[in-house]
């Protein structure tokens, strides 16, 4: 399994804060999923945003970053606090 | 010493600067920022935001900007602290308070603090206008003020 974290508008768009998805073996990175998820169509695409950022088990990371079986990860939009 | 706090408790700035220097006779300089609920942002009245955040990365990211702020400059003590939930205008929204030897490192150590703070700490602002709300978009600027610290041309992501 994979645990996926939605925050601020990307949730607002997709109704959801969280999903969960079996795990597949050719997933090697955060980017991976987050194509798989935009390949489900609208409002899948709204994870096409070029100011996408994320997270891997609570720690910033990149879409090229190496995600494993059971991590949690999070998508969210540029941060704006301050 | 590093303090980090997220809340939504409204907090008095005058009280917490007061309390940044704590009788620590080897700090001769402190630097606080406060940060409010302004009325205008991106051409819209604001009368109100919530501000939503990642319980428990928000608070890592925290402790990780400040870990590094103390790597980069010598520092006695780092405060930060973040309001989450709803805010009106002009409340204070955000306190970093940096106390070194001199008062360079700790006007640098706070800029930095809130340059990282804004380009990647989980906090996400939904404003409140007149004409609805909408959730604030990320600032090019803000990503340009965290970049010039920078060192080695390496940057954390």
């Amino acid at each position: 399994m994979i645990n996926i974290l939605f925050f601020a508008r990307y949730r607002d768009v997709l109704q959801q804060d969280q999903l969960q998805l079996n795990w597949q073996e050719q997933w090697q990175t955060l980017g991976d999923i987050r194509d798989h998820l935009v390949r489900q169509g609208s409002p899948w695409d709204v994870l096409e945003d070029p100011g996408i950022m994320c997270a891997r088990n609570q720690d910033m990371c990149r879409l090229d970053t190496a995600v494993h079986k059971n991590d949690e990860i999070a998508f969210f939009p540029t941060v704006t606090g301050g | 010493m590093i303090d980090i706090r997220v809340q939504t408790a409204r907090f008095d700035p005058g009280q917490l600067t007061a309390a940044a220097h704590g009788g620590d006779l080897a700090i001769g300089a402190v630097v606080c920022f406060t940060g409010y609920v302004r009325d205008f942002n991106q051409q819209k009245q604001v009368h109100s935001m919530f501000l939503e955040h990642f319980p428990g990365m928000t608070e890592k990211s925290l402790e990780k900007i400040a870990l590094e702020a103390r790597q980069r400059w010598p520092l006695q003590s780092i405060q930060i602290l973040h309001r989450v939930g709803q805010l009106e205008q002009g409340e204070p929204i955000v306190f970093v308070a940096t106390a070194s030897a001199h008062r360079e490192d700790a006007f640098n150590a706070c800029a930095f603090v809130m340059d990282y703070l804004k380009t990647r700490a989980p906090f996400w602002k939904k404003e409140h206008t007149t004409d609805g709300s909408y959730w604030v978009d990320g600032r090019a600027s803000d990503q340009a003020a965290a970049a010039r610290w920078k060192q080695n041309g390496k940057e954390s992501p």
